[in-house]
């Protein structure tokens, strides 16, 4: 069963279309990656699939509407934004209190267990905690759910990279086991790009690329070449060039990678690369993008 | 059988606690607003200190209390009680005032919208618990905190009046047990005589993304200037101003103030009048109104993020 399906779903503000009609198939147990500028749509596609947006088209989470059942939605589902929304008047043992009050699904022991590995006190209140403490305390809130779906907005931001890297090896290592599924946006994508299943980018409210790790390893190469094969390599019509110590570095979609061999070295490309050879082009050069 | 087979159906997952989400939600609103019980605990030791500065004076204004005659005699003593209670009460009314104000308006401020609304708690229970606070939760507390209050003034009162031998006095004269039913109808009553007004603030702070005062006070004074202009009459202001200023009129039976008295003294059961209230129709179109603001604030929250 998808985890989310939707078909045409479409969020205008005003005359501002955040989102237009996009259709989206995420399947259990998939980690997808949802990558785009500021103003993209990525959180008004979130917010709709939370149940927190009225949006416009078909919209199935976990089978439900979330627009008119995000209550009981929430049960099965965990979202974690960035790291500002726990409420700073509150201490760490009157969340644990609340969120054993009112969600069937917490674990509290497990909860308290994730907590002992920190250096969060139970007294503290979230204002006294740094930005990294709190969300270690969100992390071990939402992993003490036994939830379906895990929605992260921006989740690491504005954390330092120690903290960044120990929110995801936490969550793969503790949390993920197969028939969850995770949707995550974040800019710090080269730090998930080993963590995700899927991959989608999404641009001005539309999807510019969805695809699969295995079929984003398989279809994108990058060569830096040699300045002897520069022309032969052009002739190959790369996606995106650019240059680092002198030398030009290539991107190329389904280009045979033994044919690719000859010119340079082959490697796969980081998300970020892809990302700008997509989209940052034809953010600053509309005209050259349009050949 | 099938009892069994239903149970091991779910299985799959942890099983489903129970929960009390209205609870919950009820503790987290007293877990962020301590000035619900705070304001009026601090108003109760204002109260206590006062009586403790002026106890040496207490056996010289009793004696001149024995005078007088029986009503005005008894009017001298409840006075200080009365007052006790009207300043911790009049404190609790500003603290439900704001409180109603920042109930929704303060989650989105902060962000945390985001956090309650990752939780399995609809609408409907977030709003109606934040409802309870002024309508059910400051009355209780105003009723508990103006008990205990009167009670150690009775304590102080009888310590100081001991050396003179005037302790039974106020035991003797003083209506305790009247004086509480007479506060507890009063508390209950005001608080469904204001429900609109705790309705409107609700929905307002969830409506306005700033100034939110300005937004629950400029319209109606909008409205009652354009009322004055317009048709030259001032009937909405009175009924706005009737809200506000509470329920009296309308749950008591007013008796002429005896002299001497600075505050309108109710110490009789026969000056309630629950038939009074229940079938004015000022108190049913209030609760209704109150009804029609509190669901378009549940209605109003569903579409409400961080601002």
């Amino acid at each position: 069963m998808a985890s989310i399906e939707a078909r045409g779903l479409r969020k205008a503000f005003g005359t501002t279309v955040a989102l237009a009609g996009i259709n989206l198939r995420v399947e259990e147990g998939r980690i997808l990656g949802l990558i785009g500028p500021n103003g993209a749509g990525k959180s008004t596609a979130l917010n709709a699939i939370l149940g927190i947006t009225p949006f416009e088209g078909e919209l199935r989470v976990l089978g439900r509407d979330p627009w008119n059942e995000r209550d009981r939605l929430m049960r099965d589902v965990c979202f974690i934004a960035d790291v500002a929304v726990l409420p700073r008047w509150m201490r760490v043992s009157q969340a644990l209190d609340y969120v054993a009050g009112v969600h069937p699904r917490f674990d509290r022991a497990q909860a308290e267990g994730f907590l002992a590995k920190t250096e969060i006190k139970r007294t503290s209140k979230i204002r006294q905690l740094s930005k990294g403490m709190v969300a270690q305390l969100h992390l071990a809130l939402v992993m003490a759910i036994d939830a379906k779906l895990l929605v992260l907005d921006e989740p690491t931001l504005g954390l330092d990279i120690l903290y960044r890297k120990a929110f995801y090896d936490s969550l793969l290592n503790d949390y993920f086991d197969g028939s969850r599924t995770i949707v995550v946006t974040t800019h710090q994508v080269e730090e998930i790009q080993h963590v995700l299943t899927d991959l989608m980018f999404i641009n001005h409210g539309r999807i510019v690329l969805e695809c699969s790790m295995e079929e984003f390893e398989a279809r994108y190469a990058e060569v830096m070449v040699h300045p002897d094969h520069l022309a032969e390599a052009q002739a190959l019509r790369p996606i995106h060039s650019r240059q680092m110590f002198g030398r030009s570095i290539l991107l190329f979609d389904h280009v045979d990678r033994e044919q690719l061999a000859a010119l340079g070295e082959v490697r796969t490309p980081g998300i970020a690369d892809l990302f700008v050879a997509l989209m940052g082009d034809k953010a600053s050069a509309p005209e050259g993008a349009a050949k | 059988m099938s009892i069994e087979v239903n149970e091991s159906q779910p299985a799959a997952h942890t099983p489903v606690r129970p929960t009390r989400p209205f609870y919950w939600s009820v503790r987290r609103e007293l877990w962020d607003n301590p000035s619900i019980y705070m304001a009026p605990l601090i108003a109760a030791g204002v109260v206590l200190l006062g009586c403790l500065l002026t106890a040496y004076r207490l056996p010289q204004m009793r004696r001149a209390a024995l005078l007088l005659e029986s009503t005005r005699q008894r009017a001298a003593i409840e006075m200080h009680y009365d007052v006790a209670a009207l300043m911790i009460m009049f404190t609790a009314f500003i603290v439900a005032v704001f409180y109603s104000l920042d109930a929704l308006h303060g989650e989105r401020r902060d962000r945390s919208i985001l956090f309650w609304k990752s939780m399995p708690v609809s609408d409907r229970i977030t709003v109606l618990s934040k409802a309870v606070v002024p309508l059910v939760i400051v009355p209780l507390l105003t009723f508990i905190i103006v008990q205990v209050t009167q009670l150690i003034m009775l304590l102080i009162t009888s310590a100081a009046l001991a050396t003179s031998g005037l302790a039974g006095t106020t035991w003797a004269i003083l209506p305790i047990f009247r004086l509480s039913v007479i506060l507890f109808y009063g508390l209950i009553t005001s608080a469904l005589w204001a429900a609109p007004l705790y309705g409107w603030l609700l929905l307002v702070g969830g409506y306005a993304r700033r100034a939110t005062f300005l937004w629950a006070v400029l319209p109606w004074l909008a409205l009652c200037a354009i009322e004055k202009i317009v048709m030259g009459t001032a009937y909405l202001a009175h009924m706005v101003g009737q809200r506000v200023t509470g329920n009296f009129e309308e749950a008591f039976v007013v008796v002429q103030y005896p002299k001497g008295a600075h505050v309108p003294i109710v110490d009789r059961l026969t000056q309630l009048d629950p038939l009074k209230f229940l079938s004015s129709p000022g108190l049913w179109i209030g609760l209704i109104v109150a009804a029609g603001f509190i669901a378009a604030a549940i209605q109003q929250r569903r579409y409400r993020g961080p601002l």
